[in-house]
């Protein structure tokens, strides 16, 4: 039976779920919006946050630690990717692109379980966001509510960087024109490395503030991946509006059909993608001529 | 021409194949006859080699729609389930005991499913197509576990898959496990490998490379790219139904993990291994990849860690070398032998295999040898309707009016020519002529039938078509390959399913092709590969494409740009003679070549027509001089 309150409940872990959607998929949107580059290792780099911020937790004992841990190591990961690898792909054919990606996150993947082994690990909330929250006609987790408010700040903090920095007024115009931002000047070689950078961390902010809720395995992202790519599909390449919108869209369909039955929740996802990609092929928010 | 060495070994090599037409079919089978006597030695267990066949069938179709079509599909997994699955649910809950018959029906229910499925997957391409497939197959293995575990046995997948067994009357042919299976399924891929090879070398494969190549130019020489990419992403299904089922037969057991993403993936990465676009590649990937993971797991004891090697050599290929082992021997081989580095998928696509080395070396004939005209229509007909009619034509970008309600019309065996300063949307008229882009008003009429907003395919179906002021032509194969391409799409219509026919059994392609070639004088240049053409060459390609599909009416966007003098004299000559006995209309800023080639010149300027007349009354107009010459007669040059 289904009852009000946890239909509601069920809504606050699609908001929840659907923030992180959101911000995972704005790095890989921003990433693909500016390099051209579909980051298929995009969940492993989720997956690395998590544990980057575990073995900081284990070192520290501090959560905020363990974020910052999290997120810097996935920051420089990407950098280095891009240094070494990536930008040797810009000039070759997407499904090279899409492989090399493909193979880097397997190899991730199959990093940590080498260091990790296979077992499921866990980082406790930190402890002002412990327990839960009487919300008056419900009780929820407190560290859910934290990751909403967590992954939205993280999401405004990404939002001034490309909508109020001269970096974001680059990356912007390189999501709309690349060719005509390379003819002005402007030195896209660093740049593409800050952006891949920056798309990774937000993929490894994600990875670490989700830990607490979820226990980390090596293959965490995975699922995670084919989510933000229906995100993606939904909002529109390129959109970072866009990736917000079907992250939260993506979130409440998870959340709300897994309410009546959680083997249908993909099903679901599915349908809306396929609905969008009928009535508006180029995805929500997403414009006509990236492809 | 002299007849170097390198030469005359690609001559022979070229009538060696020519009288074994069936040289790779018969080493497969021969490969498939001798490997149960040597690979023993090599330390692999006949289950090992019985899964390397099940990957390399399941990665022929693969490779049709990766390597040949250039649709990356990460959601092959979902047909490979599929297939397995309809087949083992019918060998081991229904009572049907023909395996064959079960593995047909899996193959045609995985094949139905490619069909439903690509009409999602393919409203988009590059990496939307990518991200979908990959949503796709996740969805499958969702629904198989969940939604359908009564009929699919869900996470126990289902038990009891029993193996071939033929009752010829007299004796009754057992497959049982090992090598006596090993014949079922060598013969099975063997059959793949026949099929599979003459796709890729009918017509419908050619077209594949033409638009994994560019899609954009196969469109508009009329074929329907998005038809036979769904024909690809079929076969893919179809290949993939098949070896699902045939997994099932060779475990006795029907895993449920066949729908899992990590096959998809085991999938990609084997064929990108083995070599992509070889049909060969994804059997060697599956052989490296089954035989690694045995050797790093039991000889070298490391454990879990083999697939951490496996994914660091997949990296470094995928870095160093593109199109995998076999591709890499190929080039190796090609180099050995002397000759310029092609890629082996032109020579399994085309039987001929010819290189033309000194071919450049040759001094071009001044002017090609153009057949008679058939008929002249040389004074053209004023009582006549038009040929083409566009009325009010008007293309607005935002605020920029790009055309503005342009008349123009063209009568039968005219030769018109369009001027006009750069930005004048000479470019944006043709495009809206042959519905490259939809005009904001007004109306086109060709041959009478009212062709706007068509799609670009079916106006040159028609018989209208253009050339680019940018090249865009099949950059990875030769010369002839670009002709019969464009060829193909008037001799067989925007889209014909005849996957086993040979490229040479097409009426009259041949013949097409060898007049096209000769009208643009790149007869000697045939095999050459487009990316070792000279510009000049490329140019007249361009033009090539266009006139293969043998319009009634012909557009050419700048066929004389970025050309040296020496080239404009000669290809002015061959517009001169190609435009004998068709309607044309060419654009330039040449306008001493335009005026000596055109009958008619339409002046654009700002998207309007400022004057139209022949060519001694637009040197003659006051209001050209002002606009275009700036008042000055004779600066202007080029």
């Amino acid at each position: 039976m289904i009852s009000w309150p946890n239909f509601v409940s069920q809504l606050f872990n699609g908001l929840a779920l659907g923030a992180l959607l959101a911000l995972i998929s704005s790095g890989l949107t921003i990433i693909y919006g500016t390099l051209g580059v579909l980051n298929l290792a995009h969940g492993a780099m989720f997956m690395l946050g998590g544990y980057a911020g575990y073995v900081g937790y284990q070192y520290s004992g501090s959560f905020v630690a363990a974020v910052a841990a999290g997120a810097i190591f996935v920051m420089i990961l990407g950098v280095v990717m891009e240094r070494v690898v990536i930008r040797h792909f810009y000039h070759r054919p997407n499904e090279d692109q899409l492989l090399v990606t493909f193979g880097l996150g397997i190899c991730f993947v199959e990093i940590v379980r080498l260091f990790f082994s296979s077992q499921s690990l866990s980082v406790p909330p930190p402890p002002l966001f412990q327990g839960i929250t009487n919300l008056g006609f419900m009780y929820y987790p407190t560290y859910r509510l934290a990751v909403v408010g967590i992954v939205a700040i993280a999401l405004g903090v990404l939002f001034l960087l490309l909508y109020r920095t001269r970096l974001g007024m680059i990356v912007r115009a390189g999501i709309e024109d690349s060719v005509m931002v390379d003819s002005l000047g402007i030195n896209v070689d660093r740049v593409f490395m800050v952006v891949f950078g920056i798309g990774a961390m937000a993929a490894g902010f994600a990875g670490i503030v989700n830990a607490p809720v979820v226990s980390l395995t090596p293959g965490v992202g995975d699922d995670i991946l084919v989510e933000t790519f229906v995100v993606v599909v939904i909002g529109g390449v390129g959109s970072f509006p866009g990736a917000i919108l079907g992250g939260l869209i993506a979130g409440e369909i998870i959340s709300i059909t897994s309410m009546f039955n959680p083997s249908y929740a993909y099903v679901m996802l599915f349908a809306a993608m396929t609905l969008v990609l009928v009535v508006r092929p180029h995805g929500l928010l997403g414009a006509a001529g990236r492809e | 021409m002299a007849c170097s060495a390198p030469q005359a070994a690609s001559k022979r090599k070229r009538v060696m194949f020519k009288q074994r037409p069936f040289l790779i079919e018969t080493l497969t089978a021969i490969g498939l006859i001798i490997a149960p006597f040597v690979l023993p030695y090599l330390g692999f267990a006949p289950n090992t080699v019985n899964r390397i066949l099940v990957w390399g069938l399941f990665g022929l179709g693969f490779d049709i729609l990766f390597g040949f079509t250039g649709l990356l599909s990460f959601g092959q997994s979902a047909f490979y389930g599929t297939g397995g699955f309809v087949a083992a649910y019918l060998l081991t809950q229904t009572g049907f005991s023909n395996v064959l018959g079960a593995l047909v029906i899996g193959m045609i229910a995985a094949a139905v499913t490619g069909y439903l499925v690509g009409l999602i997957a393919l409203r988009r391409t590059g990496i939307y197509f990518a991200m979908i497939t990959v949503a796709i197959a996740e969805v499958f293995f969702f629904v198989e576990f969940n939604p359908l575990s009564a009929w699919t046995g869900g996470e126990n997948g289902l038990p009891g898959v029993p193996m071939p067994s033929f009752n010829l009357g007299f004796t009754t042919l057992e497959f049982t496990d090992g090598w006596s299976l090993y014949q079922f399924l060598a013969l099975c891929y063997f059959v793949g490998v026949v099929i599979a090879l003459r796709i890729v070398r009918s017509p419908v494969g050619a077209i594949f490379s033409a638009i994994r190549d560019n899609p954009v130019r196969a469109a508009a020489v009329g074929h329907n790219v998005h038809g036979y990419k769904l024909t690809a992403f079929v076969i893919a299904a179809a290949y993939a139904g098949f070896a699902g089922g045939l997994l099932g037969v060779l475990q006795a057991f029907m895993p449920p993990d066949a729908f899992t993403f990590d096959t998809s993936g085991q999938l990609v990465m084997q064929t990108a291994i083995g070599g992509r676009g070889t049909l060969f590649g994804p059997l060697v990937g599956a052989a490296v990849w089954l035989f690694l993971q045995d050797f790093l797991q039991a000889a070298l004891g490391l454990g879990a860690a083999w697939k951490l090697v496996l994914g660091v050599v997949f990296v470094l290929l995928v870095c160093f070398l593109r199109r995998g082992i076999v591709g890499g021997l190929a080039d190796l081989h090609h180099r050995l032998a002397g000759k310029r580095t092609r890629p082996p998928q032109r020579q399994l696509a085309e039987p001929v295999v010819a290189g033309q080395t000194a071919a450049g070396d040759e001094p071009m004939r001044a002017s090609a040898s153009v057949p008679p005209p058939m008929h002249r229509p040389a004074v053209t007909d004023s009582s006549s309707p038009p040929l083409l009619q566009a009325s009010g034509l008007t293309k607005r970008y935002g605020g920029l009016v790009a055309n503005n309600n342009i008349e123009f019309s063209v009568r039968r065996g005219e030769l018109l020519g369009i001027i006009g300063p750069n930005g004048a949307g000479k470019s944006t008229f043709f495009k809206m002529l042959t519905c490259e882009i939809g005009p904001s008003s007004g109306r086109i009429l060709f041959d009478g039938r009212d062709i706007t907003g068509m799609h670009v395919t079916d106006v040159s179906q028609l018989g209208l078509t253009k050339s680019y002021q940018v090249n865009q032509l099949f950059t990875g194969l030769t010369v002839r390959e670009n002709i019969v391409i464009a060829a193909l799409a008037r001799l067989r219509g925007k889209f014909r399913l005849d996957l086993l026919r040979k490229l040479d059994k097409v009426e009259g392609l041949e013949k097409r092709v060898r007049q096209t070639l000769e009208l643009v004088n790149l007869t000697a240049r045939a095999d050459t590969p487009v990316s070792e053409l000279a510009y000049g060459e490329k140019r007249r390609l361009e033009i090539g494409l266009a006139l293969a599909t043998s319009p009634s009416l012909l557009l050419l966007d700048e066929p004389l740009a970025g050309m040296s003098p020496r080239e404009r004299t000669e290809t002015v000559k061959l517009l001169k003679s190609i435009g004998q006995n068709r309607t044309m209309i060419v654009i330039d800023h040449d306008m001493d070549a335009l005026f000596e080639l055109a009958e008619r010149v339409t002046v654009l300027q700002e998207g309007r027509v400022l004057v139209e007349g022949t060519p001694e009354e637009i040197r003659k107009s006051a209001a050209v001089q002002e606009a275009y010459l700036g008042g000055i007669h004779g600066v202007l040059d080029a």
